[in-house]
């Protein structure tokens, strides 16, 4: 077994050796590569979080955003929807305003028409009788020679007219 | 032709570089440093990924994270929060002892260069054993003082079972330098020897130049294929083995129970 036979010979140069390498791998390696990797990994993982933190309050942001949105776009209709019944109610009103005007109106000039019409038909009555009255006195006279008193012939007439 | 004569143990010699002979003087270069040398640079190219701190890692620096994180939850899981500062200790032990004993299983001796593999070497093993065994004591005594042997005594046990189990407990705390030391240097000395003798079968047996001897060459060489790989499997265990004892260990000192 060398490692026995030769261990007088060799142990010195063994240790020494070994104790190099050793502290090389502790110090280089173990203390200098190994913090960097170990703060490299807990940076990245910290980043990764951050990120999804991130990540996170953009979406809860946009979900709000959204949401006040969807209520500004619901208080919107609602608001068009008050606007249009409001003016819908409006024209009607007038409508109904106008109509009522015009109706009094139409009213009134059929009114005055009739009234016109009856007022032109007695004109046109009396001046038909005065004729009437003028033409029975004259052909009377012709016929008789007699002449006939005006308030006479006016009360034949009115009977005659009257029986028409 | 001549015989070939099996001597399992060649592979464990250490021979001088660039001298005759072995003299026993710290300053002497051999194959045993040369390839503590090797372990190192292999340790330190692997690890050298880590330096590039990109965010999103490639697969070299993904290795060294990888390494990194398995040690750092090692030594997190088994210390607690205050195992950070013991991590370069446990990281050194198990980067050491995994790249000798992966270097060592290597067949580089087809291109000529016999790999010494230096954690069959106990005067390695027990001296980076003693190394944890002797941080575990200074840890124990500069947090604990005195009061750091209270560490064999069982918590809540009768006086009588105090007085018996406390005296084992130090003994098998005094064992354990030696059975942390033993375990790397006893795997990779038999696993080496058993490689060596099979390899040695493949060689006989085809000298033998007959259809039985062929037979028992190939079913060797099929052997000496699986046994390379439980080998490495075996490499990868022995060292997380030392690494987790050695962080058990530091917690002992450390938290005491």
């Amino acid at each position: 077994m060398p490692q026995l036979s030769q261990l007088a010979l060799v142990i010195q140069s063994q240790w020494l050796w070994l104790l190099l390498v050793l502290a090389a791998i502790y110090f280089v390696v173990g203390r200098g590569i190994v913090s960097k990797v170990e703060s490299t990994v807990d940076d990245r993982d910290a980043r990764i979080a951050a990120d999804l933190a991130e990540a996170q309050r953009l979406q809860d942001q946009a979900e709000a955003d959204e949401e006040a949105w969807r209520n500004r776009v619901n208080a919107m209709r609602e608001q068009a929807q008050g606007v249009t019944a409001s003016a819908k109610a409006d024209a009607q009103a007038s409508l109904e305003a106008r109509l009522a005007v015009v109706d009094t109106e139409i009213a009134a000039r059929t009114d005055a028409a009739v009234a016109e019409l009856d007022a032109a038909r007695g004109a046109a009555l009396a001046e038909l009788e005065s004729v009437a009255v003028e033409a029975t006195q004259q052909i009377v006279e012709r016929l008789t020679g007699a002449s006939v008193a005006q308030a006479e012939a006016r009360a034949a007439v009115t009977g005659a007219l009257g029986h028409a | 032709m001549a015989a070939t004569k099996i001597d399992p143990m060649h592979q464990f010699q250490i021979a001088p570089i660039g001298a005759d002979e072995l003299v026993a003087s710290p300053f002497q270069f051999t194959n045993s440093a040369l390839w503590m040398l090797i372990v190192l640079v292999v340790v330190v190219m692997v690890m050298w990924g880590g330096t590039r701190r990109e965010l999103v890692p490639g697969r070299w620096q993904a290795l060294a994270e990888i390494i990194t994180n398995f040690l750092g939850d090692i030594t997190r899981q088994t210390i607690g929060a205050n195992g950070r500062k013991y991590l370069p200790w446990v990281f050194t032990t198990f980067m050491f002892i995994l790249a000798a004993n992966w270097i060592g299983a290597m067949p580089f001796a087809l291109a000529g260069a016999h790999p010494f593999t230096v954690t069959s070497q106990f005067s390695v093993t027990w001296t980076m054993s003693v190394m944890s065994f002797a941080i575990v004591l200074v840890v124990g005594f500069w947090k604990h003082g005195l009061h750091f042997f209270s560490l064999f005594v069982p918590k809540g046990a009768p006086l009588a079972i105090k007085m018996f189990i406390a005296p084992i407990e130090f003994v098998s705390f005094l064992v354990r330098p030696f059975s942390l030391g033993l375990r790397p240097f006893v795997a990779m000395f038999a696993g080496h020897i058993l490689l060596e003798v099979f390899g040695n079968f493949i060689v006989q047996g085809l000298n033998a130049g007959s259809a039985a001897g062929g037979f028992i060459a190939a079913l060797c060489f099929v052997f000496i294929v699986g046994m390379s790989g439980l080998e490495l499997l075996i490499g990868a265990i022995q060292a997380y083995v030392f690494a987790l004892l050695t962080a058990i260990y530091i917690n002992d000192a450390e938290n005491l129970h």
